[in-house]
């Protein structure tokens, strides 16, 4: 049977990629997000290169600097400087690898769980199943941002609890999704035709019901990244995230928040570059579902 | 109709115990003992330590105190706040129109200009004001909304200024609470001037607050209206020769409403969560900054009846929309 699928598998794969491409690439605004996202990715990748300062240097002699474009500004610090003499910029293309990689593990974390849970209750259904959406609805019950904040309050506030917090947050998202889809996968025959040719629960599970049911999956992993940007930002914004001198964003906007009467620049921009970010991950997300979930079609 | 609401009502329990473990639970993990927090500075004899303990039950098995916590749950007494010393169910009760009347406001501005632009831009699909319209929501789904606080106290409050900063009335003002809507109270004290310092104050945070929901309705109007569009009665419905303006308000919107009506719902818990970050910004003194500073202070009583109680909330709301979802479309009653 290997010796028969072999030739025509990468065919298929091509053709299902190509096919792929074909719907995602129609939308503009998805193709827009991706680059940007590609881009911000890059410039998070090099940031010790592409930053024109060490993000945590302090110049006294330049404090609350204004961006370039104004009178007193300075291509020294293009988009000026925060209250101890930081470069803003520095500041957040450092700040890119704290919001990019903790709301990556934020995804990873709560998708695998997500799916581990998913497939066993959607697998095994009965009490598996009754008590898993039970303990998942107690987790849906509590305002996320709440929940999160309260869970970091226990683990003591930083960079690893604020991710935990979030992928907590995020779990049900990812139980409730595996679980549907697995429950209308089920009984179709190709997965009766396997379990009659002798899979195991596992290879049930794992190999033939989990590839067919990750269009869903994949859509939400990008929905909860940006909502993991969100989340990091705010926890950060009340203090409860990653702690300063930690360039992360939603950190920056809380402590120029005192000088937003005189210092536009310090709290426009970390916030602009977190709603762009958020916004181009969306924008690929609504491509995303149109490309791989049919049923999802754009309206 | 009755048997749905109870099975409906009967699946809430598990998930309300779930809610009292966790809200309990949470508590006794949080580092840092609350009894020596209280002491502050000053520091405890370890006598006066044990009798403190004592007096606040925290020396009892952990499962005597949830029972005793349960029991005072059912009588309505969620015990006293260590910091103020007052029952946590009234220091809950007199924040929380605080926040209701925010969020009250934060929806209505939602769906006053959600609706309508979702219906717009199904009716001009895929012209330039629909382009337009889907892009402002995307942007308004995507919004940090602390940040939109900030840039909008920056532009109406700093440059223009508008609106004033923080809280919910002038400090000119005192307006004796009777209903706890300051809107309300002032109109009922008579005092026109409060009335407006009070619509003031709202304005702003009512804003930030509205503009996920905004968005997300926006959204949801849109696409549904473009589905209604597409079905046979409204063709039927044009065939007729009725009015463009009545096929759209009365057989697409109507029908359109019902999953809108269901995300307006699920928006509850949102604004919730959103209330801290905006009642924080705005030092608006509602449930949301509360539970923060209770929270910071590691006042027990208080984040555990806090979140027993906003959970309760959710849910309560939740099932409405469950009941309301089955009035309007009966199909899913079955």
């Amino acid at each position: 049977m290997a010796a028969i699928s072999t030739p025509a598998a990468p065919g298929t794969f091509r053709y299902q990629l190509a096919s792929f491409w074909k719907d995602f690439s129609a939308s503009r605004g998805a193709l827009v997000g991706m680059i940007f996202i590609a881009c911000v990715m890059i410039v998070a990748l090099l940031a010790p290169w592409m930053a024109p300062h060490d993000p945590a240097m302090q110049d006294r002699s330049a404090l609350l600097v204004p961006p370039v474009w104004h009178a007193e500004g300075s291509w020294r610090y293009i988009l000026g400087t925060d209250a101890v003499g930081r470069d803003i910029l520095s500041r957040l293309i450092f700040g890119a690898r704290y919001s990019l990689s903790i709301s990556a593990m934020v995804v990873l974390i709560s998708m695998a769980g997500g799916i581990f849970l998913g497939l066993l209750a959607g697998y095994f259904r009965g009490w598996v199943e009754t008590v898993i959406t039970r303990v998942m609805d107690v987790v849906l019950a509590f305002p996320s941002l709440l929940l999160a904040l309260g869970l970091v309050a226990i683990l003591s506030p930083g960079l690893t609890s604020a991710m935990i917090a979030i992928a907590v947050v995020q779990l049900p998202y990812f139980v409730r999704l595996t679980r549907a889809s697995v429950i209308g996968e089920k009984n179709r025959e190709y997965v009766i035709a396997s379990r009659l040719a002798g899979a195991g629960h596992l290879r049930l599970m794992f190999n033939t019901l989990l590839p067919n049911c990750m269009a869903p999956l994949i859509v939400q992993a990008t929905l909860s990244f940006s909502t993991a940007i969100l989340d990091i930002a705010a926890l950060g914004f009340l203090g409860m995230g990653v702690q300063p001198p930690t360039p992360e964003w939603g950190a920056m906007l809380a402590n120029a928040r005192e000088f937003m009467g005189s210092a536009y620049w310090a709290v426009t921009f970390p916030g602009l570059i977190i709603l762009l970010t958020v916004l181009m991950i969306n924008l690929m997300g609504d491509g995303l579902r149109d490309a791989l979930d049919p049923k999802m079609k754009r309206s | 109709m009755l048997k749905f609401v109870l099975v409906k009502l009967a699946q809430l329990v598990p998930t309300f115990i779930g809610v009292t473990i966790v809200a309990f639970a949470f508590i006794r993990l949080l580092p840092g003992d609350p009894i020596l927090l209280m002491a502050g500075e000053r520091g405890l004899t370890p006598e006066r330590y044990a009798k403190l303990q004592a007096e606040y039950g925290f020396d009892r098995p952990l499962i005597v105190q949830y029972w005793d916590f349960l029991k005072g749950l059912l009588h309505g007494d969620l015990g006293n706040s260590l910091v103020t010393h007052s029952s946590v169910v009234n220091e809950f009760f007199s924040r929380f129109p605080a926040t209701l009347e925010l969020s009250i406001f934060a929806l209505a501005f939602a769906v006053i200009i959600g609706l309508p632009a979702g219906v717009i831009a199904a009716i001009r699909r895929g012209r330039t004001l629909d382009h337009t319209i889907v892009g402002i929501s995307l942007t308004g789904y995507s919004m940090p909304i602390f940040w939109w606080g900030l840039l909008l106290i920056m532009f109406f409050s700093g440059t223009l200024g508008w609106t004033p900063v923080s809280g919910r009335i002038s400090f000119m003002y005192f307006i004796q609470p009777v209903t706890g809507f300051m809107t309300i109270d002032t109109l009922l004290a008579g005092n026109w001037d409060a009335f407006l310092s009070a619509l003031h104050h709202l304005i702003l945070p009512a804003i930030v607050l509205g503009t996920i929901p905004l968005a997300v309705i926006a959204r949801q109007t849109r696409s549904s209206m473009l589905e209604v569009l597409g079905e046979d009665y409204v063709r039927t419905a044009r065939a007729k020769g009725l009015s463009n303006f009545r096929v759209i308000m009365v057989h697409a919107l109507r029908n359109a409403l019902i999953s809108v009506v269901t995300v307006i719902g699920l928006q509850v818990g949102l604004l919730l969560a959103g209330a801290i970050l905006t009642e924080t910004i705005f030092s608006w003194p509602g449930i949301g900054k509360w539970m923060i500073d209770a929270i910071s202070r590691r006042d027990y009583p208080s984040v555990q009846g806090g979140l027993v109680l906003i959970a309760f909330l959710v849910m309560i709301v939740n099932l409405l929309v469950d009941v309301a979802y089955g009035v309007i479309n009966p199909r899913i009653r079955h």
